[in-house]
């Protein structure tokens, strides 16, 4: 069943005097995985539900392949929604669920049972069809709520925070059950979630929204290297986000950005910028590298060396994360991935004198004051 | 060891609910039970002409109401407590789903409960008052000459029936906001997004779901009307009598205790099979 595409059309949305959404346009690609992330009450859901039906726009339009469908009552739809918490019907059993739309459609009783064997067979709960709702664990019944779903062969599917109330582990795994799903059933899924280690890992695409604008658009890469502003960067995954003042620009890549608490680093110059204006630079924990002994720098690549005291370990298995006071009294995060066999090392602990190093490049302008 | 030892003052002191419990029994026993069990050996016993009773076993109480062809009062009592109960859901359904998603529903749910805060007789006289043959309502036709002579809505079937409904819907409306409050607003949401259409969300998705409400809401209406005594005495017409005025008469005026008794018995089992005829049928659809 092939997907179609969204296009979301400069809209607006109000409840009472709250602006919900600010003249948000997004294009979203046939047959793609593209998530909407955001806090809570940036209006993502608002936006889900506009495209389900369930709300209407106060101006704009949403188109679904180049047709508007904001005339169209949600039964009309070819769009079907997950919701968070799952809306099966307590009555009726996982078969009679999965058959509520194909019994609406007034499907004969064997094409009735053909679909529902094989919407059973995909989300793999062929021995709980006869079960209730109440019987079901939070995963399996997330799995009926899809397969219910996906019963109407709709064109694009929504997916309203589907895994938020299930535990971490299950979480994972109904993830990459969601991934397999899309690449089997081959059609839109838009995927509303406030985590962005989910956004991120399984979409296309990703609209960062917040406050009612998105803020930034772009495939997980994009999002994550190149934050477009503090919100994003702080939002998506981790940083150190520091404040300095521009003292040179050594080229048009590279700039030293001296910081009160800090000393000077060299940053990567991805806005315009000029001596003495106040930036804001922020760099990822796990792309500084930490060590004993002072780094000698090789093959003349600029790098940037900071030194510091372990203040703080968090020891995680499969990575570390230490938190190091900079000689000025800074607190920079680093985390470091445990690639080797540790105990061969000689292990970085508490008090430790330590040596940070990191690329240029990983540093960078998110926002500029000109003064 | 004084942990263990407050353990089991902790546990023990669970019993205390026992105690409270044992109160209401004793309660019910003395004021219900006893009751009823005498009412029923009452109905057993020789019939003292100057009221009361005489202990003497004696079958002549039922034999009484065989003779005074009570059939038709009984089949007009369950009858209008049917009809009663039926309109009663009708009108709760509605409401009480629009007092669940209303802004105002506290005060909404106030406004229903504020009628039992009066007497039930006082407010029946309030509707005497407006239906009246000088009534309010009348008074208003009379004057605009819509009428030349007054209306007559009370003393009769319809009037017993307005009344009953009027005095039992909050019973009807509370066990269905409860059922329709406890359901996720998303399951009609996710009936709409799979393609229902409005009426097909009430038939499909909502009735199903509040089945249970609605038996609650059948028996509350339907197991008093049965009883009901004042409504058709101070409302109803000659062909309105019910259960509740033919015992309550037996009682007062034919001075028939062993046959005032016999219809109560009669009523009593009646119910207890209306209630788990209801509840039993209730529970069997659900679990299918």
């Amino acid at each position: 069943m092939p997907g179609s595409s969204v296009s979301i059309i400069e809209v607006d949305k109000y409840f009472g005097d709250f602006h919900v959404l600010k003249n948000v346009s997004l294009e979203i690609e046939e047959n793609e995985f593209f998530s909407l992330l955001g806090p809570s009450g940036c209006g993502k859901t608002t936006l889900l539900r506009i495209i389900a039906g369930l709300e209407d726009v106060d101006d704009g339009d949403v188109l679904l392949d180049d047709k508007s469908i904001l005339n169209l009552p949600p039964n009309k739809r070819p769009v079907n929604t997950i919701f968070q918490n799952y809306a099966l019907f307590p009555h009726l059993s996982v078969y009679e669920n999965i058959a509520f739309p194909l019994r609406l459609k007034k499907f004969s009783e064997s094409e009735i049972k053909r679909r529902v064997d094989w919407l059973l067979n995909l989300v793999r709960l062929e021995e709980h069809a006869q079960k209730k709702p109440s019987q079901l664990s939070g995963g399996q019944k997330q799995r009926v709520s899809l397969a219910r779903a996906l019963a109407n062969e709709p064109k694009v599917l929504l997916l309203d925070e589907p895994v938020s109330a299930l535990d971490a582990k299950l979480r994972q795994e109904l993830l990459i059950e969601l991934d397999n799903l899309h690449d089997r059933v081959g059609i839109t899924f838009i995927y509303v979630t406030h985590d962005q280690a989910e956004a991120i890992s399984i979409s296309d695409h990703v609209a960062v929204m917040n406050s009612g604008v998105v803020v930034q658009y772009g495939t997980p890469y994009e999002i994550y290297e190149s934050p477009a502003d503090t919100f994003v960067a702080n939002f998506i995954g981790e940083s150190n986000l520091m404040k300095g003042d521009v003292v040179e620009i050594l080229s048009d890549e590279y700039i030293v950005v001296e910081f009160p608490s800090f000393g000077r680093v060299i940053c990567y110059r991805d806005k315009p910028v000029k001596v003495d204006d106040t930036v804001l630079i922020t760099l990822r924990p796990e792309k500084i590298r930490i060590m004993h002994n002072k780094p000698t720098p090789s093959d003349g690549v600029p790098g940037n060396v900071v030194h510091g005291i372990v203040d703080e370990v968090i020891y995680m298995g499969y990575q570390t994360k230490y938190f190091i006071k900079t000689d000025e009294g800074y607190i920079l995060k680093v985390y470091k991935q445990h690639v080797s066999y540790l105990l061969d090392e000689r292990i970085i602990k508490w008090k430790d004198e330590v040596f940070l190093y990191w690329n240029p490049d990983d540093s960078f302008i998110v926002e500029v004051e000109e003064n | 060891m004084t942990s263990k030892h407050e353990r089991d003052e902790v546990l023990s002191s669970g019993s205390g609910y026992e105690k409270y419990g044992s109160i209401y029994l004793i309660w019910l026993v003395i004021f219900f039970v006893i009751p009823v069990i005498v009412i029923l050996a009452y109905s057993f016993l020789t019939r003292d002409y100057q009221g009361g009773i005489i202990l003497k076993f004696s079958l002549q109480g039922y034999k009484d109401i065989f003779n005074l062809n009570y059939l038709t009062v009984f089949i007009r009592t369950v009858i209008i407590s049917f009809i009663s109960a039926a309109i009663c859901i009708l009108i709760a359904v509605p409401v009480s789903y629009y007092i669940v998603y209303s802004k105002l529903k506290n005060f909404l749910l106030l406004l229903v409960i504020i009628p039992f805060w009066t007497n039930s007789l006082i407010r029946i006289y309030a509707w005497i008052f407006i239906l009246g043959n000088n009534g309010l309502i009348n008074q208003l036709l009379l004057n605009s000459g819509i009428v030349n002579s007054y209306v007559k809505f009370i003393y009769n079937n319809a009037a017993v029936l307005l009344i009953l409904v009027y005095t039992y819907l909050p019973f009807a409306i509370l066990p269905l906001f409860s059922s329709i409050e406890r359901l996720e607003k998303q399951l009609f949401e996710a009936a709409m997004d799979l393609g229902c259409t409005k009426r097909q969300v009430f038939f499909k998705v909502l009735l199903p779901n509040i089945k249970q409400g609605i038996v609650s809401a059948f028996v509350f209406v339907f197991i008093p009307a049965l009883g009901t005594y004042a409504v058709p005495e101070l409302v109803g017409g000659k062909n309105s009598r019910l259960i509740g005025n033919e015992i309550a008469r037996q009682l007062t005026i034919a001075r028939n205790w062993p046959a005032a008794a016999a219809i109560s018995s009669i009523l009593l089992i009646l119910t207890i099979i209306a209630v788990i005829v209801f509840i039993y049928g209730g529970e069997k659809r659900e679990t299918r």
